[in-house]
């Protein structure tokens, strides 16, 4: 049996941070909006939908106690209508689509909706604690440094200068800026007060303003945290190739905090024509990969390589790729790993611009990428993402 | 209940009801933590506790000292049987709890030093008052012998302390003083003379008749927050991090450490210490805090008292000492001696160069003022014993000569035959050579049975090892005075018989040759150095070889006067030629394997890797730490085997303290029992196999592998 997408909605993206246009609304209330415009768009028959999978990162607080069921009965779907969240870091949004999919084809479910959601303004990243940072028995022996010390020795294990990475931001930038300016993000929805007005309309992050110049003059955000939590040297211990950690990312070339929240509708052929809905996209395949926890990043290559494997497929028959922008020396290892260019990557600029609200962030790129491939009349796609703890995942969507 | 008196403590009970106990352990020479004396203790607080007519009890101290640690001759016993030993721990701590929870108050009046289980003692108190005196010092130095605080202190410095401050404590062994314990929060109360300490302590007594322990106190909160407040997961987070770049993973007992704090604060009290008692346990059985009691504790200790000492030799009392050359060496000498109480003659060529020398304490006085470490009047005293001069007469009277001239042994030749015409006949001759063997030198000498080495190492005022070197001829006499000499600046002596490069130089030699070796077969230079400080060295072999100069380096092969070269000397010979035919030399020239930059950074030089081909995959990352950490222990062995060594913590202690050998392994001898001596038996002669005659190993070690002895069982048959 094959799973197909449907559709996808995301919301637009508020900043993460306290004075974000977000941050008055719940992440129940962020998912909500995206499912209630998904019934009113299709006039879906909601007796028809299973599950509601959802990725979160930080559940707890706000987003803790399965925010996906609690998602899904404010979504007034029917009390039918269950919920499950998962955490795979980084990847969740796009785990939640690909476990959406093994549910179809082996037959289990028939409709889903699979998305995530993260609101990073009210629920503050690392927030949920884990062992895996702070546990000594765990931390200590895995080398575990913070991500943007893995994104540094990525950088200064492969050579990307200061000037490459600030490069690929800028790029980020003007893409996204390009493709606002060119309404091309057509899955996109605004979010809403309880008044039905609208608090924002366009994602909030992008800087059509920035400047190589001006992103030079960005101090390095992980220099201090290398030299006084002493991670550099655990970085080193694992690495003892690298000299010296150079410290090239900062906020300008590192993905933005936001808010956001994302929502694909994965389910079986027969579905299609219960619903009366054309399936947009057949999801080809889906695959992850583990690296060692110090450089954590570097899993897209591998993740991506196997899903091309599974799909029986080369790197080129990939018409579009969308490669989540966790840093920018990540999507450039990623790309040098992959063999492909920057033309067909992130056509519409990526999370340096428009921000990586956590859970979310791999359902978004899907729907990004599925408008793209209609708009451009092209057929495949890959959607990948790096992940905390040295993990990657890697989806292969075909349009019908 | 009665007074007691016995030899561990006595109690008095004063007319309102207050026991004084005073720990005075008559067969110690200072009070000590240690299972018998724990047991004692408990069964009076027991009878304190269960006498109504008792308020409650005030403990202090008999000594200097009210209680500087646990009995770490016992605790190196224990280890064998976890269980047991996990038992009787808990079984104490059951115990200490039944002491905090009776509801009668005991105050530790604290008037002198109490560190480790001296401190864990006063925390089973319910309140601590400390003589507010300077000398006192306050603190848990158990890490620093591969141990955490067992007796509660892991769990109950956060609890009093906050997190961030105990880590300070337990992590590094911070030592601190009265009043920044009291500001810490470690004791409650100071008191200025130890009557005011003890009616302080009766007082408190008298108002707090049924005190709680905070941690016992349910509405208590640690300061700053517990393990997942945001202060406490970020602290933990940055300890983590922080341990890591400190111990490289080596050093099990700060990881043990983070990881009581971590689990046992989240769990209720007893749990705590049961935690805590788990961890001490793994820690008491690692091999890790075995070797570093072994020979950082105890092994040093009987060294500094000298040990080594021939016994039947009369104290070799050093009234007037003097020195030849006061550069670098012969000023360091000088400082430290001075410092002893020793009236010091500081010989050169020319009275101004002299004077240079004794500019060398003048600084180190300065800096000493500056940091509250000496007063004004103090340095004075100490550089009016230094006399400078360029007068060979001057050293008349002199106990003791030592001759820190450059390694030439024609100057050396010089000036001991000089020294000799003035020198009374009876007294010690020495040298500080680091390379040249001392019966070649004895040579010069009309009584070479006086003639000896005392090998120091650079900066003076800080290593604390002095390798004594014994000459073919060199009497008994001549030994004893220079290990008295050594005791007395309170340096460590080892004793090594005669040999090119004796035991330190000669096994740091090869440390620095390996390195240089990896670098030629195409080891990416970062690679070397970063494995090198992984494995617990101090700094690289490249990094190391620039401080000594490559151009020194040289100068040794050169001057050695065995014409034939072994291969691996040659090898280097040439390598070493080869960077200094590049105008690589040294740090001092600001080019060496490092390029030094006028902002005091260095950088590995970008050319190492084009000139050797460097490949990250040269070799495996295992292999070069094994290249590197077994030839400084093979070549220890085979001093050990050819005599130069007398003794397996000789070398030890030597490696420790002469080039930074990783203190973990126990040193560069008992390294060998830490890897297993079978698989370093097995690697060298693999490495044998694939990179010369360097890793032959010597029969005798083979014997002691094949008889399942240990490292420590080696004897000269």
């Amino acid at each position: 049996m094959e799973a197909y997408i449907y559709d996808a909605i995301r919301t637009v993206r508020g900043k993460g941070n306290r004075k974000g246009a977000m941050v008055a609304i719940t992440p129940t209330e962020l998912a909500t909006q995206t499912l209630v415009h998904l019934k009113e768009k299709h006039h879906l028959d909601t007796t028809l939908v299973d599950d509601v999978i959802l990725g979160c990162v930080g559940q707890v607080m706000d987003q803790a106690a399965n925010i996906a069921k609690t998602v899904a009965q404010q979504s007034k779907y029917g009390d039918h209508l269950c919920g499950v969240t998962l955490n795979r870091f980084c990847g969740s949004g796009l785990e939640s689509i690909n476990q959406a999919a093994a549910y179809i084809k082996s037959g289990y479910r028939d409709l889903i909706i699979a998305g995530g959601v993260e609101s990073m303004s009210r629920v503050k990243m690392g927030s949920d604690g884990g062992g895996m940072f702070i546990d000594p028995a765990v931390a200590i022996p895995g080398h575990i440094v913070p991500q943007g010390i893995s994104a540094d020795l990525i950088a200064s294990k492969y050579g990307y200068s200061r000037n490459d990475v600030d490069q690929f931001a800028y790029e980020s930038q003007m893409r996204a800026s390009k493709a606002e300016k060119d309404q091309r993000f057509k899955s996109r929805i605004s979010v809403k007060d309880i008044n039905g007005i609208s608090v924002l309309n366009n994602d909030e992050n992008v800087r059509p303003s920035t400047t190589i110049e001006g992103l030079a003059k960005l101090n390095p955000s992980f220099a201090m945290m290398g030299a006084m939590a002493g991670f550099d040297a655990v970085a080193i211990d694992r690495y003892p190739e690298v000299e010296e950690i150079n410290h090239v990312h900062h906020a300008g070339n590192s993905s933005a905090i936001v808010d956001g929240a994302a929502i694909t509708l994965v389910g079986n052929k027969e579905m299609g024509q219960k619903m009366g809905l054309k399936p947009r996209f057949k999801i080809k395949a889906a695959s992850i990969h583990g690296t060692d926890p110090t450089i954590m990043l570097t899993g897209i290559g591998p993740a991506s390589l196997k899903a091309l494997k599974q799909a029986g497929m080369i790197p080129t028959d990939i018409d579009l790729y969308e490669i989540n922008e966790a840093f920018a020396g990540v999507v450039i290892k990623a790309m040098d790993d992959i063999g492909i260019d920057h033309s067909i990557v992130n056509v519409n600029g990526g999370a340096i611009a428009l921000g990586h609200p956590l859970g979310a962030t791999g359902c978004m790129l899907t729907g990004t990428l599925m408008d793209e491939l209609e708009r451009r009349n092209l057929n495949t796609g890959l959607i990948t993402l790096c992940i905390g703890g040295g993990m990657g995942i890697a989806t292969i969507i075909e349009r019908v | 209940m009665n007074n007691i008196s016995n030899d561990l403590y006595n109690l008095k009970i004063d007319n309102e009801g207050i026991a004084t106990l005073t720990i005075d352990q008559k067969n110690n020479p200072t009070n000590l933590f240690s299972t018998p004396f724990i047991t004692s203790f408990l069964e009076v607080c027991h009878q304190v506790i269960q006498d109504e007519s008792i308020k409650g009890m005030i403990v202090t101290s008999g000594r200097s000292m009210f209680m500087p640690g646990a009995d770490l001759r016992e605790l190196s016993t224990m280890g064998q049987d976890p269980e047991t030993d996990l038992n009787n721990i808990l079984q104490m701590h059951q115990s200490f709890r039944a002491v905090e929870m009776a509801g009668k108050p005991i105050v530790a009046a604290i008037n002198g030093t109490a560190m480790g289980g001296g401190l864990e003692l006063c925390l089973i108190c319910h309140h601590r008052i400390v003589l507010n005196n300077p000398k006192i010092k306050l603190g848990f130095p158990e890490s620093k012998v591969g141990l955490l605080p067992g007796g509660g202190g892991t769990i109950k410095a956060p609890y009093l302390m906050g997190i961030q401050n105990a880590l300070m404590y337990l992590l590094q062994g911070k030592e601190v003083r009265p009043q920044q314990a009291l500001k810490d929060g470690l004791v409650d109360d100071l008191a200025e003379i130890n009557d005011e300490l003890i009616a302080k302590a009766k007082d408190w007594i008298k108002n707090n008749p049924s005190p709680v322990q905070p941690w016992d106190n349910k509405k208590y909160k640690i300061p700053g927050g517990g393990v997942w407040s945001p202060k406490g997961a970020q602290t933990i987070i940055g300890a983590v991090g922080n341990v890591s770049k400190m111990t490289h993973g080596n050093y099990p007992a700060q990881r043990c450490i983070l990881g009581v704090i971590h689990d046992g604060l989240q769990a209720p009290i007893d749990k705590a210490f049961e935690i805590e008692a788990r961890y001490f346990i793994k820690l008491l059985s690692s091999k890790e805090a075995k070797n570093m009691i072994r020979t950082g504790f105890v092994g040093m200790q009987a060294a500094r008292k000298g040990k080594a000492r021939p016994k039947d030799q009369e104290k070799y009392e050093i009234k007037k000492l003097g020195i030849l050359g006061a550069g670098m060496m012969g000023a360091g000498i000088a400082y430290v001696s001075a410092k002893a109480g020793m009236n010091v003659v500081l010989k050169d060529t020319s009275k101004e160069n002299a004077e240079g020398g004794k500019e060398y304490s003048r600084k180190l006085l300065a800096k000493a003022i500056t940091k509250n470490r000496s007063t004004p009047e103090k340095a004075e005293k100490l550089l009016s014993k230094i006399t400078t001069t360029d007068q060979v007469t001057d050293l008349k009277g002199c106990d003791l000569v030592i001759e820190a001239v450059f390694e030439d042994p024609i100057l050396k030749d010089k000036v001991t035959k000089e020294t000799e015409q003035v020198l009374d006949s009876n007294k010690i001759y020495a040298s500080n050579t680091s390379t040249i063997p001392i019966s070649l030198l004895a040579k010069s000498s009309e009584r070479p049975d006086n003639f000896i080495g005392i090998h120091f190492f650079s900066p003076v005022d800080k290593m604390p090892l002095v390798e004594i070197i014994v000459g073919e001829k060199t009497s008994e006499k001549a030994i004893a005075a220079a290990i008295d000499y050594t005791v007395a600046i309170k340096k460590v002596p080892i004793v090594v018989n005669d040999s090119r490069g004796f035991f330190t130089s000669r096994c740091f030699g090869t440390f620095v040759n390996e390195g240089m070796f990896l670098l030629e077969e195409g080891v990416p230079a970062a690679m070397i150095e970063n494995i090198t400080k992984q494995k617990g060295m101090p700094v690289g072999p490249l990094a190391v070889h620039d401080e000594v100069t490559l151009t020194l380096s040289k100068h040794v092969i050169e001057s050695d006067p065995n014409q034939e070269r072994s291969p691996e000397k040659e090898r280097s010979y040439q390598l070493i030629l080869d960077l200094i035919g590049r105008g690589r030399t040294s740090k001092k020239d600001g080019k060496g394997f490092y390029d030094y930059h006028a902002n005091g950074k260095k950088k590995l030089w970008p050319e190492l890797s084009t000139i050797f081909n460097a490949k990250i995959d040269a070799l495996d990352k295992e292999m070069i730490a094994k290249r590197i950490m077994h030839r400084q222990a093979l070549e220890s062995y085979r001093c050990l085997d050819e005599g130069v060594l007398n003794s397996v913590i000789d070398g030890d202690i030597g490696s420790v303290l002469g080039w930074g050998f990783p203190i973990y392994t126990g040193g560069a001898l008992s390294y060998i029992d830490f890897v297993g001596m079978d698989n370093f038996i097995t690697d060298c002669d693999n490495f044998k196999e694939k990179y010369g005659s360097r890793w032959e190993i010597p029969q005798s070690l083979r014997k002691l592998a094949e008889s399942g002895k240990s490292i420590h069982e080696f004897s000269k048959s």
